[in-house]
């Protein structure tokens, strides 16, 4: 008696959390939803204010009347992919379109992603089709400090239209990676990290200045955007995202970090595979390389059970598309979680490391990652498991609109 | 150049074939022959390098000798022919021409170079090893047997017509470059048709001569290279992506009949009709989005089932390092996945390559008297989780994943990238 009587308190609950209207709903012959157990014939409701309104099971979500239904054999969140440069490094690969790395000088923080990200490059859509709703994207690996990254949902002819975070985290490069060209400074490893460790010291002059102005007029801090944008980095308002590949370089960033007391963010982490014990110590998550990412030059030791060794080390991971100079202009992120799959991850792994596991990374699980009430409508609908290569993305639905309805 | 061939042909024989008296039995297995329907419970004989008896296994006598492999609850298919790949660094032609016929890969190849031993963990067992495409012509392709051996001779692989390469040509964007190179495509083919002129002349003048040496023309390795593709011996692989550049090779082909295979073809959709008519056959790649440079814009999945449509024939390459040796399953895959039948798809890993090199007599199917090359699959060829066990050439197992050095070449890992130290050569006879 008390149990119904609860059960019935609960339902007019569930009804009274019903927005006025629902524009969306997707059925699944299984749901994963990365928030519990995956469900068997699920429900994904998507009200009018683009959030999901309910999920479950089809026996317990009834869809309103006239509510257009999605219908897939898999449905999962959204596809996150944690590391991209995606709008800036534009697919045509010409001078024009290649907007992720500026190399006039070393450490250019001030770089904003927001002002090179074209949301109409082909490769958006492209990744789109697969999946993917939401680029953790922006300047790219290959200067010491190449500028800022930010967070865009997959739509939007906009910058604005497609933005979630703004300013996201700071892209830095450690190793040879970051040497400049033609003999200028720096040149070897040492003398990046002096270079950044130097930077790193003049923003921490420059905040403690700020927050202490000298009572005199006329002697407050000048505005300083390179020394600012590296203050949010020490105050710990966006992490450092580190690129590194060999194991040495690794710990590097290991040790600043611990020197600066930022975050870290450690990107690509070839080797890390071989210094687990350290970074799990640190504390610090991984946005490991695209599964498939060639294995050569700093890159030699790169394993396919990079990700599957980092994981069962206990340390948080994400997947990537990375960046790609040449052909493929980008990598999926799903085919590299794929690869992942063969290689080690649990298929639940490798799918929350391209959804729940990278929002955790971005800082973004309240609103992405998973199918549950109050988050984005943001949901990708597959013809079979979605890692296997012949295998289609159905469907794709972002803040409740369907994007994508053709198979690819 | 025919006593060199006829070297290499027995240089290969002796090498290919030793101390295997012994027939070797694999039972079990599901068997894709690849030159007829698939065979649930099969059995593959093989002796000498050569495969002896494949059927199934209520009609294969084994003989009473064999050494025994069971095999059962895996998949077995031919080893895989890479029509297009840099593993062994192969270098080409230099910046000093646009042209350059009578450079050779086969002078430049790294044998212990890691990738050799990658792409036997991909399941490939020929592999075409080719020079870039920066030049209209790169030099003399290499055909190669993955035999684990250590000098290059020893993985020559002599095709139909007595000869173990091609030749290297590219148009589009790749090989237009500052002088001497083309500025134009009009200019490419110009170059192209120019050259192709000469070596009709340089043949013309030999035959002329007769055996009346004082008129021979003085020998020009290029030349030779290029009457050897006039006369239809050797065969020309040309990279080319976009659709106009497509329609110019077929168009150079016919009006000086050479033999092409068009490699890449990005654009092979849009004219797979013309392609199928000029009865010249696809190598294509396959690659994860369009794009990367102006040329393969078109990139499209759907290349290969739209050649299938129109009638033509098609394989499958990896051009390692654009992908990965270990991928070269995928790529015939996500052909699947985009429209390809599942029988024309396993034929462009494996036999239709084979028949673009003139080795189709000899690799490429299960089917008595063919080379033993094969790989045994935990499941399906086009399924993300299946692994390739072992890899088998001429008889001898080169990649068996249970070894934990062959697992590192086909996981990666730490060392996986290190040129061989020492003979790589795996002398005992399988315990299997």
């Amino acid at each position: 008696m008390m149990r119904t009587t609860q059960m019935a308190a609960l339902a007019l609950l569930a009804a009274l959390a019903l927005p006025a209207r629902a524009q969306v709903a997707v059925r699944g012959e299984t749901v994963y939803t990365m928030n519990g157990a995956p469900l068997r014939d699920g429900i994904v409701l998507i009200g009018a204010d683009g959030k999901i309104a309910r999920v479950g099971a089809a026996s317990d979500v009834a869809i309103p009347a006239g509510v257009p239904v999605l219908r897939a054999k898999v449905v999962t969140p959204g596809l996150i992919d944690a590391h991209s440069t995606v709008g800036l490094s534009g697919w045509l690969n010409q001078t024009q379109d290649q907007d992720q790395l500026e190399t006039s000088a070393p450490i250019q923080p001030e770089l904003r992603a927001l002002d090179a990200y074209n949301a109409q490059d082909r490769l958006v859509a492209w990744v789109r089709g697969f999946g993917v709703t939401t680029l953790h994207t922006g300047h790219a690996p290959g200067a010491v400090v190449s500028g800022e990254t930010l967070v865009v949902k997959t739509r939007g002819d906009t910058v604005d239209a497609a933005v979630v975070v703004p300013r996201a985290m700071v892209a830095a490069t450690l190793g040879p990676a970051a040497k400049a060209a033609d003999g200028k400074s720096p040149g070897t490893r040492a003398k990046v990290v002096a270079l950044l460790r130097a930077e790193l010291v003049k923003a921490q002059e420059f905040a403690r200045k700020r927050a202490n102005p000298s009572p005199e007029p006329g002697k407050e801090p000048e505005a300083n955007l390179r020394s600012e944008a590296l203050a949010r980095v020490l105050a710990r308002e966006v992490p450092l995202l580190v690129t590194v590949e060999r194991a040495q370089d690794i710990l590097t960033a290991l040790r600043l970090a611990q020197e600066f007391g930022f975050k870290l963010v450690l990107d690509s982490a070839a080797e890390g595979y071989l210094v687990t014990d350290a970074i799990k110590r640190a504390g610090v998550p991984v946005i490991v390389h695209a599964t498939m990412a060639r294995q050569v030059g700093e890159r030699e030791n790169a394993s396919f059970e990079n990700a599957s060794k980092l994981r069962m080390a206990g340390i948080p991971i994400a997947l990537q598309s990375g960046f790609e100079a040449y052909v493929p202009k980008t990598r999926v992120v799903v085919l590299e979680a794929a690869i992942a799959a063969a290689n080690g991850l649990t298929f639940e792994q490798a799918l929350a490391s391209i959804t729940i596991d990278a929002a955790r990374l971005l800082g973004l699980e309240a609103r992405l990652g998973a199918l549950a009430p109050g988050k984005d409508g943001d949901v990708a609908l597959y013809d079979g498991d979605p890692f296997e290569f012949t295998s289609h993305c159905v469907g794709v639905v972002i803040d409740g609109q369907v994007v994508e309805r053709e198979a690819r | 150049m025919k006593m060199r061939c006829l070297a290499a042909v027995l240089l290969a024989g002796a090498l290919g074939s030793h101390a295997q008296e012994r027939p070797q039995a694999f039972l079990g297995a599901r068997l894709l022959p690849i030159s007829g329907p698939e065979i649930a419970d099969g059995v593959l004989i093989v002796q000498r390098g050569k495969i002896v008896a494949v059927g199934p296994r209520s009609s294969v006598r084994i003989p009473a000798d064999a050494l025994r492999h069971d095999v059962t609850g895996s998949v077995l298919m031919p080893g895989l022919v890479d029509t297009h790949s840099h593993i062994g660094g192969p270098e080409g032609a230099d910046s000093s021409a646009p042209i350059q016929p009578e450079v050779r890969v086969l002078d430049s190849i790294d044998v212990r170079d890691a990738r050799l031993q990658k792409a036997q963990a991909g399941g490939i067992t020929t592999v075409n090893v080719m020079p870039g495409s920066g030049h209209l012509l790169s030099g003399q392709t290499v055909y190669l047997k993955l035999r684990d051996r250590t000098t290059i001779e020893e993985l020559l692989l002599t095709n139909e017509k007595g000869l173990y390469g091609g030749l290297k040509m590219a148009n589009g964007t790749n090989s237009r470059r500052a002088a001497p190179f083309p500025g134009t495509r009009g200019k490419s083919a110009a170059l192209v048709r120019e050259q192709f002129v000469k070596a009709q002349e340089y043949r013309r003048k030999w035959a002329e001569a007769g055996d009346d040496a004082k008129k021979r023309p003085a020998r020009d390795l290029g030349l030779e290279a290029l009457v050897e593709v006039l006369e239809g011996r050797r065969i020309v692989h040309h990279h080319t992506h976009r659709h106009d550049d497509v329609l110019t090779v077929l168009r150079l082909a016919k009006e000086f009949g050479f033999r092409v295979v068009l490699h890449h073809v990005s654009d092979a959709a849009k004219v797979a009709k013309e392609i199928a008519a000029a009865r010249v056959p696809c190598s294509l790649i396959v690659v994860d989005s369009p794009g990367g440079k102006l040329e393969a814009t078109g990139m499209d999945w759907g290349a290969a089932a739209a050649l299938k449509r129109a009638g033509g024939t098609l394989a499958f390459h990896t051009d390692d390092g654009i992908v990965d040796s270990r991928f070269l399953f995928r790529a015939a895959a996500l052909a699947v996945r985009a429209g390809l039948d599942r029988q024309s798809a396993l034929e462009a890993l494996t036999l239709a390559g084979a028949r673009m090199l003139d080795l189709g007599t000899r690799v490429g199917s299960l089917e008595t008297g063919k080379d033993a090359d094969f790989v045994l699959l935990s499941g399906d060829p086009f399924s993300t989780y299946t692994r390739v066990l072992q890899t088998w050439v001429e008889g001898e197992p080169v990649f068996d994943r249970e070894r934990p050095q062959d697992r590192l070449y086909a996981t990666g890992g730490f060392g996986a990238s290190h040129d061989q130290p020492g003979d790589v050569h795996v002398d005992e006879e399988s315990e299997r």
